[in-house]
């Protein structure tokens, strides 16, 4: 059990940043994910909490004590890779024991603990096999479980499942999170994957760029992004974000297409837009209502079923187009005209020089 | 543009059949999917096609005319790979133009000027025209190499995984505008992919196959409502859908390990069964159904619900805004209606 603690912790590589000044709390028993794109800092935060990266400056705490120098074997922490790192010579029961041997316990522990976690991970059967002869799935799991077993205060988890296939994925993903939840150990994981980010955590770090974008529950990060970048990387299709121009409650959008700003946002338009009036609006597909009374207008661009249900794409006058998640029988010819309106709820606002999300205090 | 006819194709490699027996009518004007996991067939059946592979039984028919004694330039097809082969020190015009300057073809410059920018406003990388490919994003790239098949007018257009090597977001989009593309060029394109979304989204028709083997034809709709095996069942819908193991007892399907239990769907249903359930079908709030949450993976937009039953557990999908409490007791519903069975050899029950 740990809670970790990162102030002001940043990476240089040379004279450019790897990670720009870091502050966060994790949690005691909570499940981090940092989440972005490849480059942005995700994994060598990872690496400077994990100690296996030297940091440039700042302090990281575990249960507050300062372990900033501290070697990696020293920080009560285990690591699980995307790759395996399984020693093929051996078998999956000899592979989970050993951390426990080089610990100098007894054989009948040993026999007991390996045991336990082989049951909780559901690999009792394969306990005798090699690696080599293991799906990804379960050599995934033998390397969970020689990291569980040794029950460390946290884990470390640098895209575990990236080197699985997607149906694997999938089932592996809930499995660790059920693991998480019954073992209550302090994780931070780290994926490009914004599904598999939104599936595990508890709350999500967002880098773009070495910088920490926003760090938020699943669902903050998913409705209220905090700017262009996260609204864009979270859910796929990310959020539509449309270029308007705001004057007395109105947002003239492209297409002659006129947006009436729901009344409780006005009063925060009216104060914090540039003067311009630029404006960029902000919603997701599930908050399209297609109706015909509908204030905007546009034409189909493509619509598509994607199982359980559809999404329809709609092309609006500066080209930019418009995702619509819609039920699964609806299907529309490319060209054909169509009305819609916004969930007042589900619209956001962003700042387009700032590219920072307008926040509604009310 | 061309209807194509495979006949009775079979291709071994060796030992291994790579293809067997394999016949598929792609009409005129269609988007069609193969769509298989590594080392379904797929590739090879692209490559026979374009005439890259010779067939060991069977035939290739294009709009009747049997294609098997043309070389693969007079077929007249365009490969899109995955890895795009771009000459990096090219402009973008050029790269566009060059299967046109072909001496071969003796295209006026004039109409090759003109197919190019047609082209290059259809995939919207008129702005980059000037720029040499060198300099261009992966998603860039990727819709040159797709411009450079377009200009050429080709009877056929084969695209083997175009889109797999890009990242999910540039993914996503194209795989929308390749779509509106394919409508509004009527071109007929054969599409292959591993990527269940790619098919469902884009194909008027998919065909699934595995290991050489075709298990089904059918419209995007057709597979995910009426897979003919649980394989095809399993490959489509994300989360995956339930597949559970029942037994016939006294008129009603009983799923093992669980108190669940549904009606027989037909007289002569088999002793025992495989039951399939898509997540969207199982409904929590009401119904007849008793089980405890055991997992939630909230998606924002809908949120996968773990619902063990006995020792079984049912995975729901549920629109985002929806709370459940961790650990609470949930009855649900089955949707009746869109419930699947399947012998245990994996075949559906007619």
């Amino acid at each position: 059990m740990a809670t970790i603690e990162l102030h002001n912790v940043e990476k240089k590589f040379g004279e450019s940043f790897a990670v720009k000044p870091l502050n966060m709390k994790i949690n005691n028993g909570e499940f981090i994910v940092f989440l972005g794109p490849s480059g942005c800092g995700k994994t060598t935060t990872l690496r400077m909490i994990s100690g296996l990266e030297a940091v440039t400056s700042g302090n990281i705490l575990f249960n507050g004590r300062d372990v900033t120098w501290l070697h990696p074997s020293q920080r009560d922490i285990a690591f699980v890779f995307q790759f395996f790192a399984l020693y093929s010579h051996m078998t999956a029961r000899e592979n989970i024991s050993f951390p426990l041997q080089a610990q100098g316990l007894n054989k009948s522990d040993i026999k007991q603990q390996v045991a336990s976690v082989a049951k909780l991970l559901k690999i009792d059967h394969i306990l005798d096999m090699r690696p080599g002869s293991l799906s990804g799935g379960d050599q995934q799991r033998v390397a969970l479980a020689r990291s569980l077993v040794r029950k460390p205060a946290a884990f470390l988890m640098d895209e575990p499942l990236g080197a699985l296939d997607a149906e694997f994925r999938e089932s592996m993903r809930a499995e660790i999170k059920q693991l998480h939840i019954d073992q209550g150990a302090t994780t931070v994981y780290v994926t490009h994957d914004q599904v598999e980010a939104m599936a595990m955590a508890d709350r999500i770090v967002i880098m773009s760029n070495a910088v920490v974008q926003q760090i938020g529950s699943p669902a903050e990060v998913y409705h209220n992004p905090s700017n262009l970048f996260v609204a864009r990387f979270i859910g796929s299709p990310g959020m539509n974000l449309v270029n308007g121009e705001y004057r007395q409650g109105m947002i003239n959008l492209p297409g002659d297409n006129q947006y009436r700003v729901p009344d409780r946002w006005r009063s925060r338009l009216d104060k914090d837009l540039p003067s311009s009036g630029k404006v960029i609006v902000g919603f997701r597909p599930e908050a399209v209502r297609v109706t015909q009374e509908g204030q905007m207008r546009a034409n189909v661009y493509a619509s598509d079923l994607h199982g359980g249900y559809s999404m329809l794409h709609f092309e609006v006058a500066d080209g930019s187009i418009i995702h619509a998640r819609a039920g699964r029988g609806l299907d529309y010819a490319i060209g054909t005209p169509v009305r819609f309106d916004i969930e007042p709820d589900m619209v956001r606002f962003f700042n387009p020089e700032t590219e920072a999300a307008m926040v509604n205090r009310e | 543009m061309s209807d194509i006819r495979l006949e009775n194709i079979t291709k071994r490699f060796g030992d291994s059949v790579a293809l067997d027996d394999i016949s598929i009518q792609i009409k005129d004007r269609e988007f069609f999917v193969l769509l298989g996991p590594t080392g379904a067939g797929k590739t090879t059946t692209l490559r026979v096609i374009a005439g890259l592979e010779k067939q060991n039984k069977g035939s290739v028919y294009f709009d009747g005319q049997n294609v098997n004694s043309l070389m693969p330039a007079d077929r007249d097809t365009a490969f899109v790979f995955q890895q795009y082969s771009l000459y990096p020190s090219m402009s973008v015009y050029d790269n566009l133009a060059f299967p046109l300057r072909s001496p071969l073809r003796k295209t006026p410059e004039d109409e090759i000027r003109k197919r190019v920018l047609e082209a290059a406003e259809k995939l919207r990388i008129m702005h980059l025209i000037e720029r040499k490919t060198a300099k261009l994003s992966g998603g860039e790239m990727q819709r040159v190499s797709i411009g450079r098949a377009i200009v050429r007018n080709p009877r056929i257009f084969l695209m083997d995984e175009p889109l797999s090597n890009l990242d999910a977001k540039l993914r996503e989009s194209l795989r929308v505008e390749l779509k509106h593309l394919q409508k509004t060029q009527g071109s007929t394109t054969l599409f292959v992919t591993h990527d269940q979304i790619e098919a469902l989204t884009m194909a008027d028709r998919i065909a699934v196959l595995d290991a050489g083997k075709l298990l089904q034809i059918g419209t995007p709709h057709d597979i995910y409502d009426r897979p003919a095996t649980t394989f095809v069942a399993q490959l489509v819908g994300t989360p995956k859908i339930n597949l559970l193991n029942a037994r016939r007892e006294n008129g009603s399907l009983n799923i093992v390990q669980s108190t669940l239990s549904v009606p027989t769907p037909m007289n002569e249903t088999p002793e025992e069964v495989l039951i399939g359930i898509r997540p969207e079908d199982v409904k929590p709030g009401s119904g007849q159904y008793r089980g405890q949450l055991v997992l939630t993976e909230p998606l924002g937009v809908e949120t996968i619900l773990h619902i063990k039953s006995g020792e079984q557990i049912l995975t729901s999908v549920v629109p985002g805004t929806a709370t459940y409490r961790l650990g609470e007791e949930l009855p649900f519903a089955l949707e009746r209606e869109r419930l699947h069975f399947f012998h245990m050899d994996g075949v559906r029950l007619s």
